[in-house]
């Protein structure tokens, strides 16, 4: 109970992981909670990576957590301003409104 | 003893605030849970022994990431409440799902055990923490051995800034703007003309 070791962290990080696809079904409607839902996700991989990489003694997770941060960070920019652009076109976020928007 | 009262303060909070970001009815709040997730992982990550990325985690997540959400939540103008309706139609899916999740990373997890060869296949053994500090390890890591996927990253991140600001972009026609281009182009010639007024007559 008292002795940390890496199953702790490694639960942390599964429920952060199951919270983030749950609350994708839970706000179906809402595109801006789906995305932080997905950034809830990217953190709960990241805590198990950088988890890992503290157990093994080994620095390559904690390099592959960064790379993570930065693909997250690259995608949540890009996707925030679709759905600006899109509200800017529809004045809507909802996401059944989208299926219009097939390419 | 306080080591691990402090995982479970960090690891408790970040739960929580986990559970607050898809659960709260305003986005707003959603957001303000997400930069309190994110800051008890970064809490997480000082334990771990990961003071760089958890520095990290607080200057991109919480000062960027989180920031944008934040400034998108606030600029749209959404009725969020009706978006936030028929959310127990698909609570029972969702639990399924989420419920079925777990249960295999439990299994997986309680099954699982390091190969008996771990140790030779450590691809870069840390160095302990007296010898070279957690962020000087990892420098010299990515600087030598992950130089190429570091500027791929560096690529990623130009592309997507080119990308938004391609998408938000927008040329609004009929709309007066300085054009300093012409305005710099312009000569005495096509801007000044020289006319001969007759007395009486006005031009």
């Amino acid at each position: 109970m008292f002795e940390i070791g890496l199953s702790h962290y490694l639960t942390v990080a599964a429920i952060l992981f199951t919270l983030g696809v749950f609350g994708i079904f839970l706000n179906r409607k809402n595109v801006i909670i789906i995305m932080m839902s997905i950034e809830l996700m990217l953190l709960a991989v990241n805590i198990n990576l950088v988890a890992f990489s503290s157990y093994l003694n080994d620095l390559v997770g904690q390099v592959f957590a960064m790379f993570i941060l930065t693909v997250a960070a690259a995608e949540a920019a890009i996707g925030l301003a679709i759905v600006v652009v899109f509200f800017r076109n529809r004045g809507t976020i909802a996401v059944e409104e989208i299926s219009q928007l097939k390419g | 003893m306080i080591a691990a009262l402090i995982f479970y303060m960090f690891a408790g909070l970040a739960v929580a605030s986990g559970v607050m970001v898809i659960a709260s009815r305003n986005p707003v709040h959603s957001v303000l849970f997400l930069i309190l997730t994110f800051f008890n992982a970064a809490g997480l990550f000082l334990l771990l022994g990961a003071e760089f990325l958890a520095m990290v985690l607080v200057v991109v997540y919480v000062g960027a990431v989180a920031v944008l959400f934040l400034f998108v939540v606030m600029m749209l103008d959404i009725n969020f409440v009706k978006l936030k309706e028929g959310v127990l139609q698909y609570l029972p899916t969702g639990a399924v799902i989420g419920l079925i999740l777990l249960v295999e990373l439990a299994v997986m997890f309680g099954g699982w055990t390091f190969a008996p060869d771990v140790e030779a296949l450590v691809m870069a053994p840390a160095p302990t923490a007296d010898q070279v500090s957690n962020t000087d390890a990892l420098g010299r890591l990515l600087y030598t051995t992950y130089a190429y996927l570091f500027q791929a990253s560096g690529v990623i991140l130009l592309v997507a800034m080119i990308g938004t600001i391609m998408l938000t972009l927008r040329r609004r026609p009929g709309v007066r703007k300085q054009k300093i281009a012409d305005q710099i182009a312009r000569t005495g010639k096509d801007s000044v003309e020289i006319r001969k007024v007759p007395s009486g007559g006005g031009i």
